[in-house]
């Protein structure tokens, strides 16, 4: 039989237990961002273009016939250069490389941008063939981001490129 | 001594004193310290029961789970609500108990030698545990998940593992679909039947494993977690909208504490601590340590095949094999990989007995480091040693309290591999070669460093195990103490008593009549 001090002893102990879980299990409060702090998200995933040479009639003529393609294309993809500004100021310029062993995977990136909410002006540049100069998508807008709000940056080709969403 | 070394006693000297201020309201079966991992299965038990019932009832699908989860804590708080409660503070239970355990068992230095399977096998099961806890949160998918689901994706896109971000998974509220559930199907039931797996594996090279704790630590565990849960119920928070950051969040500290750290450091100082703290377990084995202590020996001529010694191993080192010398009996056979040295085996042998006349007594299974026939010759020639009107022999674990202070003229100290190694006819054979009074002291009850030395010594004694203690030995003789290292006051106290009873022959009885081995006709 437990004495009464036991049980009391027993008591605030399996109380004190229950007291630190429930309180470490909700408590203190987690806020990941500043309150006047919006969130943009750059993720892109795509493939690089590849250089292709048009075969000649002569080189599809030794060729077998199931194997005549007009194009001679390499494995590789190429490098992806991008380039984000905000507010004219770059805040990400990088080269991104082909997954795979034999560098024909997308490429991929992608990074988190913590900025003030309000209204920003937002560049995006990129070039998926560095055989050629310059960036052939780009895309520059005025954006206005509440706080806590999540803009992404993405890339479809079929969606004509970068967009913003 | 190491920096590790003197970091490991100084901790575990601090574990103990808390564990023996524990044992004041608890005492020592009912001491959630000193049975932790059974404490870890019992949650376990309580998780998984939860567990089936809300993965019964809950809708999957992404709007659907959190409705139906939301349902559950408002409008069926009585049974959904306490058992979904219930399902989180386990959980979170279930952690603090394991992180509790694994240092409780790197103090105690329980990771090399023996123990080393229990060890190793241990260190997957931490990261199975957080996989299970963390892959929960996600299911009711609200903020909490959105943060937790994102930050997880973000961390684990770090290691060179994906072909694309996994992020990409979230960034929008139309990435993720119904189908998303599939996948924390498998992370919160898969995981956690691995780690029940997991479980097995850690625990199966030991024997009498405590699968579960007293009815009584059970019963106040479950009371005191319901109770929490009526007060304060586990609410989800305001559903997941990956097109805005949570904002403040009710946070589970237990569980999900890595990616507040990540937010704090960064994904790779993350791993680093994550990959270096689990190298760092799994080679501690791997630091110096004490060497191993010489395993038990059988001999064949003396061991008659009884199985005591088996049901008696703590560690399951024992297996039983035909005997090669007597057809139709068996033989205990050692695995010296699973032998703890404890000997307890010795004492559970029934050709232990020191009353057998043979000058040199050679048992069944035996310590070569500590012989039961060096025992007996220690203890006859140190009774005929001893003078004064009350003799007392103490019989002491080493791992004990320290019971070299109370040797004196009429008090003899025999230390021993661990009190489980001394079969009960000694505390006899003592009474009758001279002595007045036995003392015997264990490790606290569920201290033993050996598990179950105290419980089997305490049963012996009190004739409910075999080899048990003859009734005819007046119990008033004999003292029984539990007294771990540091806690000397306590066994000196316990000597005390004995002399105090012995003082009034009335009430510690007629002595037992004098043994005489040499003139006797024992075997």
């Amino acid at each position: 039989m437990l004495k009464p001090a036991t049980i009391i002893g027993q008591v605030i102990l399996y109380g004190a237990f229950a007291a630190f879980i429930g309180y470490f299990a909700t408590s203190p409060k987690y806020h990941q961002v500043a309150d006047d702090v919006a969130l943009i998200k750059l993720s892109i995933s795509h493939l690089g273009e590849r250089e292709c040479r048009k075969r000649t009639a002569e080189e599809l003529a030794k060729m077998p016939p199931n194997m005549r393609a007009p194009l001679d294309c390499p494995r590789e993809r190429s490098d992806i250069r991008l380039e984000v500004d905000l507010d004219g100021q770059p805040i990400l310029q990088t080269v991104m490389h082909p997954t795979g062993l034999y560098k024909d995977g997308v490429s991929t990136i992608y990074k988190r941008f913590e900025v003030k909410a309000g209204s920003h002006r937002l560049a995006v540049r990129m070039n998926d063939n560095l055989v050629k100069p310059g960036f052939n998508f780009v895309k520059e807008e005025q954006i206005s981001l509440k706080p806590h709000q999540v803009m992404v940056i993405d890339f479809n080709p079929d969606r004509g490129g970068l967009f913003f969403r | 001594m190491s920096f590790h070394t003197t970091l490991r006693k100084g901790a575990s000297s601090v574990f103990l004193r808390i564990e023996e201020a524990l044992d004041g309201p608890f005492g020592g079966a009912d001491n959630p310290l000193r049975h932790l991992g059974a404490l870890g299965l019992y949650l376990l038990w309580i998780i998984v029961g939860s567990g089936l019932y809300l993965y019964t009832v809950l809708d999957t699908g992404i709007d659907a789970v959190y409705n139906s989860i939301g349902y559950l804590s408002v409008e069926q708080w009585y049974l959904g609500g306490v058992l979904r409660s219930l399902h989180r503070y386990a959980s979170d239970g279930f952690m603090l108990v394991m992180t509790l355990h694994l240092i409780r068992e790197w103090c105690y230095g329980r990771y090399y030698g023996f123990r080393l399977y229990s060890w190793i096998t241990g260190v997957p099961l931490l990261w199975l545990a957080y996989i299970s806890g963390i892959g929960g949160y996600w299911i009711v998918w609200d903020q909490l998940a959105q943060l937790s689901a994102t930050a997880t994706a973000e961390l684990l896109d770090w290691l060179p593992i994906f072909s694309e971000p996994s992020a990409r998974n979230f960034l929008t509220p139309d990435s993720i679909s119904d189908r998303f559930f599939t996948m924390l199907v498998f992370i919160h039931i898969g995981v956690p039947l691995l780690l029940i797996l997991g479980l097995w594996a850690h625990v199966h090279r030991i024997s009498h494993v405590d699968y579960l704790p007293t009815r009584r630590v059970m019963l106040a565990t479950l009371l005191a977690l319901i109770v929490l849960s009526l007060l304060q119920p586990a609410l989800s928070n305001p559903p997941a909208n990956l097109a805005v950051i949570p904002g403040d969040l009710d946070f589970d500290w237990f569980i999900l504490f890595i990616h507040p750290l990540t937010d704090l450091t960064s994904p790779a100082i993350v791993w680093l601590l994550l990959f270096a703290l689990t190298a760092l377990l799994v080679a501690l084995p791997l630091l110096p340590h004490p060497p191993p202590e010489p395993v038990a020996v059988v001999d064949a001529a003396n061991c008659t095949g009884c199985d005591r010694c088996l049901a008696d191993c703590p560690y399951a080192a024992i297996s039983m094999q035909p005997h090669p010398l007597r057809p139709g009996f068996k033989l205990a056979v050692v695995d010296s990989d699973l032998c703890a040295a404890c000997g307890i085996c010795a004492g559970s042998c029934p050709s232990s007995t020191p009353f057998r006349r043979r000058e040199t007594l050679v048992t069944g299974i035996d310590m070569p480091q500590q012989p039961v026939h060096a025992l007996r010759e220690q203890l006859e020639q140190t009774l005929t040693g001893l003078s004064g009107p009350r003799r007392v022999v103490v019989f002491a674990c080493a791992r004990g309290a320290d019971a070299s202070g109370l040797a004196a003229a009429d008090t003899v100290v025999m230390p021993l591999l661990c009190a489980g190694m001394l079969p009960p006819s000694f505390v006899e054979y003592a009474l009758r070669g001279g002595a007045d009074g036995v003392l015997l002291n264990t490790c606290r009850p569920g201290g033993c460093d050996f598990r179950l030395g105290d419980r089997w010594t305490r049963e012996r004694l009190a004739g409910e195990r075999e080899p048990h203690l003859r009734r005819t030995v007046p119990a008033a003789r004999l003292q029984l103490s539990a007294a771990a290292a540091g806690d000397e006051s306590t066994l000196s106290a316990a000597l005390d008593d004995l002399r105090t009873r012995l003082d009034n022959e009335a009430l510690a009885g007629e002595p037992l009549p004098p043994y005489l081995r040499r003139a006797s006709n024992h075997a």
